[in-house]
């Protein structure tokens, strides 16, 4: 049911583009300034091997008391890396402010089907990952550590070992659990994700109040994607200024991203933001998928003159999101594509808000019907039928699935406007091929959810 | 011994209210059944049928209130205020007098909660409603263990329809509840729902099935 | 000082008193689910939006303060 992609071999790093290097007073730093990669380990080097990467970066650097990394994250504008973008000394400070011993967790849920990168990080650098969570338990004052880990992850890894490694050695002052997530798209939005670790299903809650004031059994959590928290723990042994060498100014850093090439060949890299697109995905076939499931398409002529930055992407309504980049093949239809996720996302609701259990099923088999998926031709309706859909859907969930989804299947519209006017006269530019955007089985009883 | 011909005024004041109390309860238990689930009543906006739960009840607990304050009144048996509200201490049928205190006890609860229910949360006010599941049999039990007259005659009958109403009312309300959908299989059911059969009519929309959302 | 309007759309069933009430600012979607206006609940309608949070069966109405 989970997709599993043989890992590529190893994660390439990519030399950033002129706009990514800038000039700081020069740090101790593994790389030496833009230089990458930083999350993951150089090319041969084990970054599994705790006395590996104990040489490598040395000791966790613990500040001594609480809240002493926060103003070093704020000058760094380290921003979570789970899809959100949320600046992450806020989140930290926020939780530490809140009342009531806090839990951290580290979220290695990876629900987005087309993303690897979690993956990759707890395979190729795990200790980075657990160093970030250390660090951020004694930011926040936190009593307890919980790695939220997809269930099929946990068990190809060997996380159990290297967190029992690490407490051999005393490293961790904290002690770290993991916990199973179930193998769900909103298993790692951070609500569901406290309800679960809470003991009940992964489904999204109401907020306010939001999980860093009331989360995991009631207390403050801090929840921070497994790749912020390396990023973390890299910011803390060689400082903002060394954080700040790569990026842009206003996006500063790097940023694992997961490439799905026109050929099908799938891999995770490690890029600085505001790298060239068309150095990642090279010859981006006939459009790119950008962030997501919940993110938005754009047309390859545009994506090739395009970077991977936030501020670049906006104007045409994407966003780095969880990093995914997935270049449409010529010989495939944007349209059954976008349809067939739409499927899987309505599946994937909770089912616990009226709008989106009403909206998105009848969502999806409109653009199934639109894309020539359904069996019989468009009735002409079904585009006046979407946009009311959407617009009744959009913002009406208690979390942000409904809204993801629409944004997506929007953009879908927008840039597959010729194919939609083929597939209204019953036509289809690309012809039935298989799946090219990775599709699981949705749930299909209520214990999935758990 | 207390037949029609040797009781005071208040002690019928106190065998009728508790009458009227007892009827009007069980209409509160059916429309409060009604309310949960949506149901309508002929020619009544969904606030009139939610307010007249709410005004029965009031109602109901004001005949409560005076059938309690006639019988410890009346002096022609002995019951004290305490036996009225503390379940089993009285010296008069401890068991049928205790089960109205429960009922009372319970009733409280609920309308106290009910009153201020904006303010409570909505978990702790429903966990609190549900008592009403347990008040109405005890009053019930209550009404025709301690009284004579709804054991035989039309008063048993009508007491028998108050039961029936109530327990007709509890049972299409399990019967919707087994129907709902399970949280993995509405989204499937609903997309399964929404294909067009084969021989409709190309542009009309499907039947719209309205499917349940839910915490559970 | 601003007072807002919100549905807790988990707790909320689709009753429809809400849009009863106040059809001012609410209105009920083709599924019955209620769309609160995107804008402050005004002073004259302030009881009655009370109202409509005290009478949901669900109690899935709630009214903020803020200034």
């Amino acid at each position: 049911m989970s997709p599993t992609m043989p890992l590529p071999a190893m994660a390439s790093s990519v030399t950033p583009g002129p706009d990514a290097a800038r000039t700081w007073p020069a740090q101790q730093s593994p790389a030496g300034g833009g230089r990458l990669p930083r999350l993951l380990p150089p090319a041969g080097q084990p970054g599994s091997d705790l006395a590996a990467h104990l040489g490598r970066h040395g000791p966790v650097p613990y500040r001594g008391w609480s809240a002493r990394l926060i103003p070093e994250v704020r000058a760094a504008g380290l921003t979570g890396r789970g899809g959100a973008a949320f600046p992450v000394h806020r989140k930290l400070e926020a939780v530490a402010a809140a009342s009531g011993r806090a839990v951290v967790v580290g979220n290695a849920a990876e629900g987005e089907p087309a993303s690897h990168k979690d993956e990759a990080l707890l395979r190729l650098a795990p200790h980075m990952v657990l160093d970030g969570l250390q660090l951020a338990a004694e930011a926040v004052g936190a009593a307890r550590a919980v790695l939220y880990v997809r269930r099929d992850l946990r068990a190809s890894t060997r996380l159990d070992v290297q967190i029992s490694e690490r407490e051999r050695r005393g490293l961790d002052r904290v002690a770290v659990e993991i916990v199973s997530a179930p193998t769900r798209f909103l298993a790692g939005e951070e609500s569901a994700l406290a309800s679960l670790v809470s003991g009940g299903m992964a489904v999204p809650r109401f907020t306010p109040p939001r999980v860093f004031e009331r989360g995991v059994d009631g207390r403050p959590t801090l929840v921070q994607n497994v790749e912020t928290l390396a990023h973390l723990a890299l910011i803390a042994r060689y400082g903002p200024g060394w954080f700040r060498a790569a990026g842009t100014p206003d996006e500063p850093g790097t940023m694992l991203c997961t490439l799905r090439q026109a050929d099908g060949s799938v891999s995770v890299v490690e890029a600085a933001i505001g790298a060239p697109l068309a150095e990642l995905v090279g010859r981006a076939g006939t459009a790119l998928l950008v962030g997501g499931y919940h993110g938005a398409w754009i047309p390859a002529a545009q994506a090739s003159r395009l970077a991977l930055s936030n501020a670049a992407l906006r104007p045409l309504g994407a966003f780095t999101g969880a990093g995914v980049l997935a270049a449409l093949p010529a010989d495939r239809c944007g349209l059954v594509e976008t349809a067939r996720v739409a499927r899987y996302l309505a599946l994937e609701s909770a089912g616990q808000c009226g709008p989106c259990l009403n909206g998105l099923p009848r969502i999806a088999e409109a653009l199934a019907e639109l894309a020539g998926l359904a069996g019989r031709q468009p009735g002409p309706r079904v585009l006046a039928d979407l946009s009311r859909w959407a617009g009744l859907v959009d913002g009406r969930g208690a979390c942000h699935h409904p809204d993801g989804t629409v944004r997506f299947i929007r953009s879908a519209l927008r840039v597959f406007a010729a194919e939609v006017g083929q597939h209204e006269r019953g036509r289809c530019t690309a012809g039935n091929s298989p799946p090219f955007l990775p599709v699981p089985a949705g749930p299909s009883t209520d214990a999935d959810w758990s | 011994m207390h037949g029609i011909t040797s009781s005071t005024a208040l002690w019928y004041a106190s065998r009728a209210t508790g009458v009227v109390s007892l009827v009007l309860l069980s209409a509160v238990m059916i429309i409060g059944i009604l309310v949960n689930r949506q149901g309508r009543l002929p020619g009544l906006p969904r606030f009139a049928v939610l307010g007249l739960h709410r005004n029965l009840s009031l109602l109901a607990v004001t005949f409560v209130a005076l059938h309690v304050i006639t019988a410890v009144a009346d002096s022609f048996v002995s019951i004290s205020l305490a036996a009225a509200v503390i379940p089993f201490v009285s010296a008069y049928e401890p068991l049928w007098l205790g089960l109205g205190a429960v009922s009372l006890d319970l009733m409280a609860a609920v309308i106290v909660t009910s009153l201020l229910r904006r303010y409570i949360g909505r978990r702790t006010w429903r966990a609190v409603h549900w008592l009403a599941y347990a008040s109405w049999p005890a009053a019930v039990a209550h009404s025709i263990g301690s009284s004579k007259d709804l054991q035989n005659g039309p008063l048993l009958g009508l007491a028998v329809a108050c039961i029936l109403g109530v327990v007709g009312a509890l049972a299409w309300r399990l019967a919707r509840a087994r129907a709902e959908v399970p949280r993995a299989r509405r989204v499937p059911d609903l997309m399964a729902s929404q294909r067009i059969p084969e021989g409709h009519a190309a542009g009309q929309a499907p039947q719209d099935r309205l499917v349940r959302a839910g915490r559970r | 000082m601003t007072t807002t309007l919100r549905v807790n759309p988990i707790a909320c069933s689709g009753h429809g008193l809400c849009a009863e009430l106040l059809p001012e600012l609410i209105t009920l979607d083709e599924w019955g689910y209620p769309v609160i206006a995107d804008q402050p609940v005004p002073a004259r309608l302030a009881r009655q939006a009370g109202r409509a949070v005290t009478d949901c069966p669900a109690l899935a109405l709630r009214l903020s303060r803020s200034r």
